[in-house]
């Protein structure tokens, strides 16, 4: 596709860049400010350099966040991908029963992020929650206040029951798109069933596939609100993710200087781990 | 086509069944307890109210300090939707009709922006708008919330803008027609199901958004998500309102779902299947 | 290879069919000889691709049996009848290389590496494509993809038949009369039973032996070319083949005799009362222009010349009528009639044409 070139079109851009530059930029030079300098106080800041960089660089408590965000991101990935490419698969594809899994499956989404770890609270209490006072009941030891594990298991399933709903809606899109005469053909040709997924389907379903990734990712490393609200970030720090930890930083400690340094090296970061996830899936998908 | 869900069978039932019953308990386990009271959640272990009230429901809806909450949400969000949709327009358009300078690198960075975290954010607008004088304001919310909404909604209507053939921008203008009202006439009506999947998506973002909305407001802006949080700790764990609220905040979104049934799949994929 | 047969078959996508609007395709009994060429023709929505689903058994019929030589293959899944079919729109797994897609049915049925790379070598300089045959199937053109379809859909030596759906839709002018004539060749050679719907008169005509006409979920016609041309069993068939159609005018039939537009025609046989609705029926190319009293009132609106020869455009009496007239022949300046030529000339009864000679088959 040629698109004629027509540099009065940045008018039409224009209002979108005032509004970015205006919720971005800005906040996000005050952000670099902050990071290059210090202060005590009374609005008296000097330059302070790479000084809190280092700081953030070398801090034992964010490398042990950075590490706990990357094993919640690698598995919530791990597993909601997989599991919503499977329940896409297994969606019906017309009539009233389809509507009412759509209706449901998007249900979660709509739900603001508080609400989701206050549901999951609720859910998991041993004294008043189904789950806490089945698994009780059935004689497992349960206990996502004191125990980390079952912090980190509870904090999954919460983001599994949130999020993968996203990707199989995704992925469904990406089925509905492939005509009947695909799947006829590869009757006729005598595919097995995993053969019309491997050539058939995730071909197809690739594009949405990148974006289900990609969305994933980002969101599940900037998790703070449903973690916050389920824990607190405990037991102890053993779900403390890197918002958490900032926001600990920034807010709670009012450590300006390294919270801006380690704001920009999350972003970073983000930036980053998406740009190699692009650059990867769309060479595989030439690659396939 | 009917052969091949045929095929499907038995099993593809059972996965959906078990799948949906897993999204569905926990919000039946919040429904079940903002029926009951206080006494009858802490006291007896039930699957369903044994003595089914309303009275949670009534707490919230005649107390201003709870069911402003919902009004403030909304309002925020209905402006953020309207301001993100009016500004991206123009700005999807432009991008799917023309070439311009810097308009690949323009693009790019306008998707970082979606990734930045909010937490990143938190401090800084709230400093930005305290100083501008905008602190606790509906429009700060809204303002605030297009750092992730503008970028996700150029990007949708541009995907369903590329779908639309130029040949039909261009009959227009020999027709004599000018932009804004080919824009407004007959562009935005063959782009409707796209305006509407982007509204759908920045309802939904800035609805369930708390970070920062909570951050930006104090009284008279704050969104109910926030209000809960503060009241179950004020009022020592009041588990029928505090279950109540949450079920009431997913009824916006219910209600959004129902009306976009039909675009839901094709509206996920953001128009680039 | 086989011969297949079908009973009685009809089909209906409504689960209890009452009319007979509810029929895609209307109780019809027939017969596929082993090893013909033969084309399914018909407007969209004629039941044709309908019937051939039912063939490949992609759709299960409604009612009648479908035998494939003696065997009842109705109730059979696709993979247990052995075809091939073509689609109209190029599939092709885009994922692998040219080579796999053409290797691909060959490997699912578990051949010898040794025999697939025979065949798919054999298949790919028959399609022109041996010198892609290591590239991605994505990305290359419909053509190209189209080309990968009818080669993978010709790869197994051993099918029942091979059924093409409109499979040149997609394909350029040009490539579309090499692709038939190649597709011809393969018949000529390898003697599959092959069934090629399509909706274009040119396309079926070409290729096959038999033509099967469809009209409204009917088999009308099944005949070879030249019998469509000179003896259509209903209007349809008449007006969908040839160019311009069948020309067609209500008359009242009295024996020998038909009365048209105020004039009396010969006919070359008596025929018996007919009730109902009459029409003649002519080709253009049997009629002749004249003038004086002879034949039929003629108003000339229009004359096309379309190289060798030419079309005039008119009517009789408010009816449409085209002559064709050979660039051999003049073109008297002062035509005012049309004259038919008996021996091609066909009386219509309810749209169904009326054989003196077997008087029967009108009833």
């Amino acid at each position: 596709m040629d698109k004629p070139v027509n540099n009065r079109a940045w008018f039409l851009v224009l209002p979108v860049l005032a509004l970015v530059a205006f919720s971005a930029i800005l906040p996000l030079m005050t952000v670099v400010n902050y990071s290059l300098q210090d202060t005590f106080g009374n609005n008296q800041f000097f330059w302070a350099g790479l000084e809190w960089f280092e700081e953030v660089i070398h801090s034992d408590r964010i490398r042990a966040a950075l590490g706990r965000q990357i094993i919640f991101s690698a598995t919530i990935l791990a597993i909601e991908i997989p599991l919503g490419i499977f329940i896409a698969l297994n969606m019906p594809k017309k009539g009233v029963w389809a509507s009412f899994c759509l209706v449901v499956m998007a249900l979660p989404l709509l739900i603001p992020w508080n609400v989701v770890g206050t549901i999951w609270q609720v859910f998991g209490r041993v004294d008043i929650g189904l789950l806490g006072y089945t698994l009780t009941k059935l004689g497992v030891s349960y206990n996502y206040v004191n125990d980390p594990v079952a912090a980190w298991i509870t904090i999954i399933v919460m983001d599994v029951w949130h999020w993968t709903s996203l990707v199989a809606l995704l992925c469904y899109a990406g089925l509905q798109s492939i005509p009947d005469a695909y799947y006829q053909a590869a009757r006729i040709d005598q595919a097995s069933r995993w053969k019309v997924f491997r050539y058939i389907e995730l071909p197809k379903m690739q594009g949405v596939l990148l974006i289900a990734v990609l969305l994933r990712f980002m969101d599940s490393f900037m998790i703070y609100t449903e973690p916050f609200v389920l824990t607190g970030g405990g037991p102890g720090n053993a779900t403390t993710f890197l918002s958490i930890d900032l926001v600990k930083m920034a807010v709670g400690q009012f450590d300006l200087g390294p919270a801006a340094a380690f704001s920009l090296i999350y972003f970073l970061v983000i930036l980053l781990i998406s740009f190699v996830f692009y650059t990867v899936m769309t060479k595989e998908g030439e690659a396939l | 086509m009917a052969a091949v869900a045929e095929s499907k069978g038995r099993g593809s039932a059972l996965v959906m069944a078990v799948y949906l019953l897993f999204l569905m308990l926990p919000i039946y386990w919040l429904l079940n307890m903002s029926l009951k009271t206080n006494r009858e959640i802490l006291g007896v272990f039930s699957l369903w109210p044994q003595n089914p009230t309303l009275d949670n429901y009534r707490t919230i809806l005649t107390d201003p300090s709870w069911y402003m909450g919902y009004v403030n949400s909304l309002t925020y969000v209905v402006m953020n939707t309207a301001i993100s949709i009016t500004v991206a327009l123009p700005a999807a358009y432009a991008f799917s009709r023309y070439r311009f300078l810097g308009d690949k690198h323009l693009f790019f960075w306008l998707l970082t922006n979606r990734m930045a975290p909010a937490a990143v954010f938190a401090l800084p607008f709230f400093q930005l708008y305290s100083s501008i004088g905008l602190f606790d304001t509906h429009i700060a919310v809204a303002l605030a919330h297009c750092l992730f909404n503008v970028p996700l909604a150029v990007w949708i209507l541009e995907g369903f803008m590329s779908g639309v053939p130029r040949e039909i921008d261009e009959t227009a203008y020999i027709d004599g027609y000018s932009f804004p009202r080919f824009f407004v006439r007959i562009f935005m009506p063959l782009i409707a199901s796209g305006i509407g999947v982007a509204a759908f998506f920045c309802f939904m973002f800035s609805w369930v958004e708390l970070l920062l909305s909570r951050t930006l407001t104090s009284v008279n802006a704050k969104p109910i998500a926030a209000t809960m949080t503060r009241t179950v700790s004020a009022s020592g764990l009041d588990w029928g309102v505090l279950a109540a609220a949450g079920i009431l905040t997913i009824i916006p979104g219910a209600l959004v779902i129902w009306f976009v049934r039909n675009y839901i799949a094709k509206g996920f994929a953001l128009g680039r299947v | 290879m086989t011969r297949i047969t079908l009973e009685n078959l009809a089909h209906s996508y409504l689960p209890n069919p009452s009319k007979d609007d509810d029929w895609a395709l209307k109780p019809m009994d027939m017969v596929w000889q082993d090893g013909g060429a033969y084309a399914l023709l018909g407007s969209s929505g004629c039941g044709k691709s309908t019937l051939l689903n039912i063939i490949s058994g992609l759709l299960v019929p409604s009612q009648g049996r479908i035998l494939f030589g003696e065997r009842d293959v109705t109730a059979l899944p696709t993979l247990e009848r052995n075809i091939a079919q073509v689609f109209q729109f190029p599939v092709v797994y885009d994922t692998m290389s040219v080579r796999d897609n053409l290797a691909f049915p060959l490997k699912n049925r578990g051949l010898p590496a040794d025999q697939i790379a025979a065949r798919v070598a054999e298949v790919a300089e028959m399609i022109g494509m041996s010198a892609t045959l290591d590239r991605r199937a994505r990305g290359l053109t419909a053509d190209a993809k189209q080309k990968i379809s009818l080669g993978r859909g010709m790869v197994r030596q051993d099918v029942n038949a091979i059924l093409f759906d409109e499979p040149l839709t997609v394909i350029d002018p040009h490539m579309k009369w090499e692709l038939r004539t190649q597709l011809k060749d393969l018949h000529r050679r390898f003697g599959h039973t092959m069934i090629y719907v399509t909706h274009d008169q040119t396309e079926a005509l070409t290729f096959a032996d038999q033509v099967v006409v469809m009209y409204d979920g009917r088999v009308v016609q099944a005949g070879t070319p030249q019998a469509l041309f000179e003896a259509p069993e209903h209007t349809f068939v008449g007006y969908f083949i040839g160019s311009p159609g069948m020309n067609l005018l209500e008359a009242r039939i009295e024996g020998a005799t038909a009365h048209v537009a105020g004039a009396r025609i010969t006919l070359a046989q008596g025929y018996g009362p007919l009730d109902g609705r009459t029409q003649i029926g002519i080709r253009p190319e049997f009629l002749r222009l004249g003038t004086g009293d002879e034949g039929l009132p003629f108003t000339i609106r229009r004359i096309e010349d379309v190289g060798h020869h030419r079309i005039v455009r008119g009517q009789v009496d408010g009816t449409e009528v085209n002559v064709v007239v050979p660039e051999s022949q003049p073109l008297p300046a002062d035509a005012d009639r049309v004259v038919p030529d008996p021996a091609h000339l066909h009386v219509y009864r309810d749209d169904w044409r009326v054989d003196p000679a077997r008087r029967e088959r009108a009833a």
